[in-house]
């Protein structure tokens, strides 16, 4: 393997991965345009970008797991007849993700025996034992942890160590590319470090990583390259001297802000009193918007979650709810996929328009018309399935459900996803006008457009508040500046 | 492993009480011939839980098992009996089955409850094409195997030690084993290091089948004739057994030694019944009252394992 020399972007070796204008798409969407870049041995690429700009798919088109629609996709040593999959392992392309892809009912050494198809059968235990705990050695020294215990036994940080261990651990085949989704997020500062170590010396010996992180500090510690992704391209791609934190952030935003319209509803409302406030510091007055915002998956939904609880009634229904949800994974905790438009949008308001225990059909069925029209639902008929509307309008059905009872409290996760932009400008008037009768609303949105369109901001990172942005303050550069910890890690 | 091994001590324990209470009812009992009476029909239990197993390590789970053991008994009785050639090879067919129905859930990703629902009426109903009424005859070699004099301690209980030891070497220790409480575990990390978990599933569907059959061939061999009812019971034993033993609905926890002793616990409770000379009517009900109040023993050692 080559040494020191071969580190920086002029490496001249085959790389190990190469993307020629990969495109790749889900229907209509677009999660990945015109990628292009290569990653050649020794090097640490570094890669930045808010929320939904693309970096997991990028990662996933690299380690074969998705397939460009368009565009190529070169392995060091492919063989064409190879799925993309096949190609990267043979490669030695290895990632380690998000979401956990241990087996917790299985021990330490077992789970990797799962990775390590043709580990020779003959004593594996002692094999996979050994194997498992020089890696764990190597790249988290003074570890702790046994290689019998059981994974689900183990702690988060734990669990985070022993899959970074089993991405490094020699297998059949050395590990050339290394992919890191957030490797850190669960790792305390002095095991991160030693992490960070361990990729400096992984490189300087030949191995090449993709490291993904929204700690600036550490993506500046180990990177000798940044790429900046934004709505699915490649914006920057430059050698880690070239950047600094303030350039990285202006590369990840917007480049023209968007023509100024949000601000206009905000003005002419007063404000109520308060009429929630969590245990954290997030708060909400009557008549306000309030904005959620902050890298995916950083507590927002959490929080919203524990404001719902807090004001629902534990046992009985209430018949006039203090607090409405709109949820934002529709098939999850949205819609009734068996029933037709008009039972899905008067799910909550039955009790609030019902006599005793029967439905009121009459009432029921004007109240539904009404909010079709107020709304504009694009359906001939309420009683068809709700499967039969488009995605945007079933998401104005859970909208409507949500606004027709008379809860003054609407909380609402990220209810926008997948939804076009004209039913968006519909929603963000209803909820404006809503708003100016003294509605309260707690937003998540992971869309800066809609945040834009809130009196007042909390952004969230790592399950807290880390700022609190009010009237101008709330731009896209603030957020985002929030959202990234730019001190030193 | 300590873990583990608390999960293990439940079960233990149950049974530990169970025999103890047997014992003080019935001294008579704790003898060579009282134990063999006491566990000999254990031993088919312990092999259809062990077969359950397979299924429920997989996150599924398997409603026809009773009418498959049912089934396999039946042949036994006739086929494996009378030519045993065409018997072995129904045999085999019908273990083949399930692996082939194991690759088909996963395939079309169909739900195992409604499959084997389904498939519980298909066995029936062959069982009773076989033996419309009940009959048969056990094989010499079976009823001879079954009724073995082991020096000091009776087969009734080294049979079922044989089988969790056997099972547990290989769903513990071997390779197989682990890759196949792997799909339980996190099937899409299986999938992403390149394992075909159709057939891994098949695998284990197949064993399931396997273990059935020879819950069958064990059940006449104690009862040396057979009948297309004869195991019905034995669908909600081996669940209840599994659970008993430590295992888990989902996630691919389970123990071979803990599914065994759960099985003969469950035995057990019904003679220690008969031994209250509780009205048959009611023995039904006592049995899931017992079974209802291990589970919720279980409930609060798994809740404070969860907590620590």
């Amino acid at each position: 393997m080559k040494t020191d020399e071969n580190t920086g972007p002029g490496a001249t070796a085959a790389p190990v991965v190469s993307l020629e204008q990969a495109h790749l798409s889900y229907g209509p969407v677009l999660a990945l345009r015109g990628a292009t870049l290569s990653i050649s041995a020794g090097e640490c690429v570094g890669l930045v970008g808010h929320n939904g700009a693309g970096k997991s798919t990028l990662a996933n088109v690299i380690n074969g797991r998705l397939t460009q629609t368009q565009g190529a996709v070169h392995h060091r040593n492919a063989d064409p007849a190879l799925r993309n999959s096949q190609n990267a392992q043979n490669a030695g392309i290895r990632s380690v993700f998000q979401e956990l892809s241990l087996c917790p009912n299985l021990t330490v050494l077992e789970n990797l025996r799962i990775p390590y198809r043709n580990m020779p059968r003959k004593g594996w235990r002692r094999v996979a034992r050994q194997k498992m705990l020089d890696a764990l050695d190597l790249v988290f020294p003074g570890h702790g942890i046994h290689a019998r215990a059981t994974v689900g036994n183990l702690t988060i940080a734990e669990r985070q160590m022993v899959e970074i261990a089993i991405a490094f651990a020699d297998r059949d085949r050395e590990p050339s590319l290394v992919i890191l989704d957030e490797p850190t997020s669960s790792l305390d500062a002095a095991i991160a470090q030693q992490l960070l170590d361990h990729i400096k010396r992984f490189c300087a010996k030949g191995g090449a990583v993709l490291f993904i992180s929204h700690m600036m500090g550490e993506i500046f510690e180990v990177s000798t390259r940044i790429i900046v992704m934004k709505d699915g391209q490649i914006v920057d791609d430059q050698p880690a001297s070239q950047f600094t934190r303030a350039s990285i952030v202006d590369a990840m935003g917007h480049v023209a802000p968007d023509e100024d319209t949000s601000g206009a509803g905000r003005a002419d409302r007063t404000l109520g009193a308060e009429v929630v406030r969590a245990a954290n510091g997030l708060n909400a007055r009557a008549g306000e918007i309030v904005g959620l915002a902050g890298l995916a998956g950083h507590g927002q939904a959490e929080a919203l979650a524990q404001i719902y609880f807090d004001h629902a009634p534990k046992w009985k229904s209430a018949r006039q709810p203090e607090v409405v949800f709109v949820a934002g994974d529709r098939a999850r905790d949205g819609i009734m996929p068996l029933w037709s438009i008009l039972r899905n949008l008067s799910l909550t308001t039955l009790s609030e328009f019902s006599r005793k225990v029967m439905v009121d059909r009459s009432s029921e069925a004007d109240m539904v018309q009404t909010w079709k029209d107020r709304i504009g639902i694009r359906t001939d008929n309420l009683l068809n399935p709700i499967l039969s509307l488009s995605g945007g309008n079933q998401q104005k059905v859970l909208f409507a459900r949500a606004l027709a009872s008379s809860a003054p409290i609407v909380v609402m996760d990220d209810p926008m996803r997948g939804v076009d932009v004209g039913t968006k400008k519909d929603v963000y008037q209803m909820i404006q006008a809503e708003a100016s009768q003294d509605r309260s609303f707690l937003w998540y949105s992971t869309e800066t457009d809609e945040i834009l369109e809130c009196d007042r901001v909390f952004v969230f990172r790592a399950g807290q508040i880390a700022a609190e942005l009010v009237g101008d303050e709330i731009t896209e550069e603030n957020i985002l500046n929030a959202s990234f910890q730019m001190q030193e890690a | 492993m300590t873990s583990d091994r608390l999960r293990l001590l439940l079960p233990v324990l149950s049974l530990a009480v169970l025999l103890g209470a047997v014992f003080y009812l019935q001294p008579r009992a704790m003898s060579y011939f009282g134990l063999n009476l006491l566990f000999n029909l254990a031993i088919p239990v312990a092999l259809a839980t062990v077969a359950q197993m397979m299924i429920i390590m997989v996150n599924d789970i398997d409603l026809s098992i009773g009418t498959f053991v049912s089934f396999c008994a039946c042949v036994t009785a006739t086929f494996v009996h009378d030519t045993p050639l065409l018997g072995y090879g129904i045999l085999s067919a019908a273990v083949l089955a399930y692996a082939a129905l194991g690759a088909l859930i996963q395939l079309r990703g169909l739900p195992a409850i409604v499959v084997t629902l389904g498939m519980s009426f298909v066995w029936g109903g062959l069982a009773v094409l076989i033996l419309p009424s009940p009959g048969g005859a056990s094989p010499e070699w079976l009823k001879t195997l079954m009724n073995f004099k082991t020096p000091l301690v009776p087969i009734a209980v080294i049979a079922p030690l044989v089988v969790a030891f056997a099972v547990h070497l290989l769903i513990k220790r071997s390779w197989v084993g682990v890759v196949l409480q792997g799909v339980g575990g996190n099937e899409r990390a299986m999938e992403r290091a390149g394992w075909s978990v159709v057939r891994l599933r098949a695998s284990a569907y197949g064993l399931a089948g396997l273990f059935g059959v020879l819950a069958g061939m064990c059940l006449v061999g104690l009862t040396t004739a057979a009948d297309a009812n004869i195991a019905l019971r034995y669908t909600l034993l081996s669940i209840a057994g599994v659970i008993l033993g430590g295992g888990e609905f989902v996630g691919g926890r389970v123990s071979p030694f803990g599914a065994v002793i759960g099985a003969l616990t469950l035995t057990l409770a019904a003679s220690f019944l008969s031994f209250l000379r509780l009205s048959p009517d009611w023995q039904i009900g006592a049995q899931g009252a017992i079974l209802i109040l291990v589970l919720a023993v279980r409930l609060f050692f798994v809740r404070k394992e969860v907590s620590a």
